[in-house]
């Protein structure tokens, strides 16, 4: 019967999960086409270490140790995992600790180890949050459902690991009055600690709470991922994979400009011939999401609104409106609506918002100075500047909506070849000088 | 008294062909303060016997400020006008004292046709110095001063350049100090992005305000650069705090242009 409701719960968490893994999936899908299939050595080598490895992390030491810690725990856990997918579906218990033997033991010390690490780790995130208060972590973009998600993850990972060592604890207690000890290195002294004395009775009753408590927080986890700034977890691999190579100076040249500029600088180009490609962009620059890249949408799914990149940029330093992370949080907000309009709507159908305007403000936009001190700072390479500047030109060229010292500027480009309002025949003046 | 500078077609009508050309940018033109670096960088070239040449009335806007305002149209035509005219005179190598200038036709000119080795002048006169033709005179100039380097966006976060100037300031016979934000950490002066051509949206603070302080902070007695930008945002940071006559704002190139007593 236990091993029957287990396989119902397993498959229905993994089937809600990969539902929603589609979702996401078609979200991005919305966005441009983008090709980053070259460099794939260069590629891998990013992933390794900025995801993997988490060098960017380090630049911050004490968060970074602390990260660790989760991190380290998370993905050692996940060879626990096998065995109890094998122990609740066999009803065996313990699977592998007969046949690994002192491996087994050195496992699972490991991994209780870094268990206590990510519950101190997790409880000092907790108190960095709400009690320190640290500045990128309690500003405005984050009041409400943010600030709630990110203390809502922190209390399921207290909860996971309380889990563990109820199990891990009870289980031992249950192994003492036997005279045996599994000889795990943390629940070996914290299981006579907590339980020790209790009935052979309630002891059962603790193992079977902790290993059910333990494995439905984990599909709960794995389920509310999908809606939380925690995807990162999953997100930051393809998305540091995925990253722009380039150096950070370079922005893109719009194509579809090359081809209207060139045949306005050609004097034999027929101006009545048929466009040379059929895939004419419907607009300059981004107005919604669906303007943006595939990898500007996958961006919004791997950020986990640290705010780093907020605190290390100028405008938002000096008291601008401008914030990277609200860009990158309202790409997301923006994208989840409208997928979801869409999938109930149908691909054509038009909801009458946008992500500019209805999300991103004018004002916003033009407090960036394009510094890349956002992209920088990113753990997982991710890159607001390309959704300012693509938002930018948006506004610039299909609305015409440019700060007025900026018209000045670009007419004084356009007419005397420099931003300022100086005749080209005076460029050598200088040299004559004194 | 003029300063000896060939142009481009001067160069061509006379059949010869510059090992390199100067990209002198509209900072570098116009703007008074950015002139001097222009000629401190000349004096440094013709010193070192550099065979260069200048475009002159030919040189044009590269676009940068267009493309950073988010004109795309503005930006493709300057380039592709500049292409045309770089690609006709068939130039190979260029230096730029401008930031802004070096990262557009370094990395977005290759995309429109405009292929060219691009180098920073702190690049280029690192390589004089390490070469052997240029030597700097013991002439105390430096001798006992603290001088910081600002990191301008466009060339070290964006293209990756933080050792060239570092290491010609430490050739002087000064003391290089660091801000607390500097290299990759390093803060905007507030003109990138075509800022320099606008007022500040609104917030509590100016940007180049912010960064003076850094580089107050360090008690340094020259606040040193490598961006034309950078020098005016920051000339205007030290006025703010009426600290003009004990901190100057100077480029590399006038730097090591005083220390070789040119």
């Amino acid at each position: 019967m236990q091993q029957l409701i287990f396989g119902v719960l397993t498959l229905s968490s993994f089937g809600f999960f990969a539902f929603n893994l589609r979702k996401i999936a078609q979200n991005i899908h919305m966005g441009l086409p983008l090709d980053r299939s070259d460099r794939k050595a260069d590629r891998w080598r990013t992933m390794l270490l900025v995801a993997l490895g988490q060098k960017k992390m380090f630049t911050r030491p004490i968060p970074a140790l602390l990260h660790l810690a989760l991190y380290a725990s998370f993905v050692i856990t996940q060879i626990e995992l096998i065995e109890i997918l094998v122990d609740g579906l066999s009803g065996s218990h313990r699977f592998f600790q007969d046949g690994l033997g002192g491996f087994y033991t050195f496992m699972i010390s490991f991994i209780e180890v870094l268990s206590v690490l990510a519950f101190i780790g997790t409880v000092a995130f907790l108190a960095r949050r709400n009690m320190l208060k640290l500045p990128r972590l309690n500003m405005k973009e984050l009041a409400g459902w943010p600030a709630q998600d990110a203390n809502l993850i922190l209390v399921f990972e207290l909860i996971l690991i309380s889990f563990i060592f109820t199990m891990n604890g009870a289980d031992e207690v249950l192994q003492s009055y036997a005279g045996n000890s599994n000889g795990f290195a943390m629940s070996s002294w914290l299981g006579p600690i907590l339980f020790e004395g209790k009935s052979t009775h309630t002891l059962h009753v603790l193992e079977q709470i902790g290993w059910w408590g333990h494995i439905i927080m984990v599909y709960t986890f794995m389920n509310y991922l999908p809606y939380s700034k925690h995807l990162h977890i999953f997100m930051a691999f393809p998305n540091t994979y995925f990253s722009k190579l380039e150096p950070k100076g370079q922005f893109t040249n719009m194509q579809s400009v090359t081809n209207e500029v060139k045949l306005m600088l050609d004097p034999n180009a027929d101006p009545y011939a048929a466009p040379a490609t059929d895939a004419a962009p419907s607009r300059f620059g981004a107005k919604d999401v669906n303007d943006l890249t595939w990898k500007n949408l996958m961006d919004a799914y791997s950020c986990t609104e640290c705010g780093r990149c907020t605190s290390a940029c100028p405008a938002n330093t000096t008291g601008k409106l401008l914030s990277p992370r609200k860009i990158m949080m309202d790409t997301r907000d923006r994208m989840v609506e409208l997928g979801d309009f869409k999938r109930k709507n149908g691909q054509d159908a038009e909801d009458g918002k946008s992500l500019l305007g209805s999300y991103i403000t004018e004002e916003e936009l033009w407090a960036c100075t394009s510094c890349n001190a956002c992209v920088q700072e990113c753990p997982v390479n991710i890159d607001p500047l390309s959704i300012i500047m693509d938002l930018r030109r948006f506004l610039v060229m299909e609305e015409s909506k440019v700060p007025t010292e900026l018209t000045g500027m670009l007419t004084n480009i356009e007419n005397n070849g420099a931003p300022w309002q100086f005749a080209p025949t005076e460029r050598m003046n200088w040299a004559n000088e004194e | 008294m003029s300063i000896q500078v060939r142009t481009m077609a001067d160069m061509m009508a006379s059949g010869e062909s510059p090992d390199i050309l100067f990209w002198v940018g509209c900072a570098g033109s116009f703007d008074d303060r950015a002139k001097k670096i222009t000629k401190a960088l000349v004096k440094i070239l013709n010193h070192c016997k550099v065979n260069f040449a200048v475009l002159g009335t030919e040189e044009s806007c590269t676009g940068d400020p267009a493309k950073r305002a988010g004109n795309e149209f503005t930006f493709q035509m300057q380039a592709l006008m500049n292409i045309e005219l770089l690609n006709g005179y068939e130039v190979k190598k260029i230096v730029t004292a401008c930031p802004h200038c070096f990262n557009t036709l370094k990395n977005e000119y290759p995309g429109l046709g405009g292929t060219y080795e691009v180098i920073h002048h702190t690049q280029l006169i690192q390589d004089l110095i390490n070469t052997g033709k240029l030597t700097l005179a013991d002439n105390g100039t430096f001798k006992g001063k603290k001088i910081t380097f600002h990191d301008p966006c466009y060339l070290g976060r964006a293209n990756d350049v933080y050792e060239a100037p570092r290491e010609l300031i430490e050739k002087l016979d000064a003391a290089l100090v660091e801000m607390k934000r500097c290299k990759t950490n390093g803060l905007c002066c507030g003109a990138g992005g075509a800022q320099m051509f606008k007022e500040a949206e609104k917030g509590n603070k100016e940007i180049n305000v912010e960064r003076t302080e850094d580089a107050l902070q360090t008690s340094a007695n020259i606040i040193a650069t490598g961006c034309p930008f950078c020098n005016t945002m920051m000339t205007d940071g030290v006025k703010h705090f009426e600290k003009e006559e004990d901190v100057k704002v100077m480029d590399i190139a006038e730097l090591i242009a005083n220390a070789a007593d040119l």
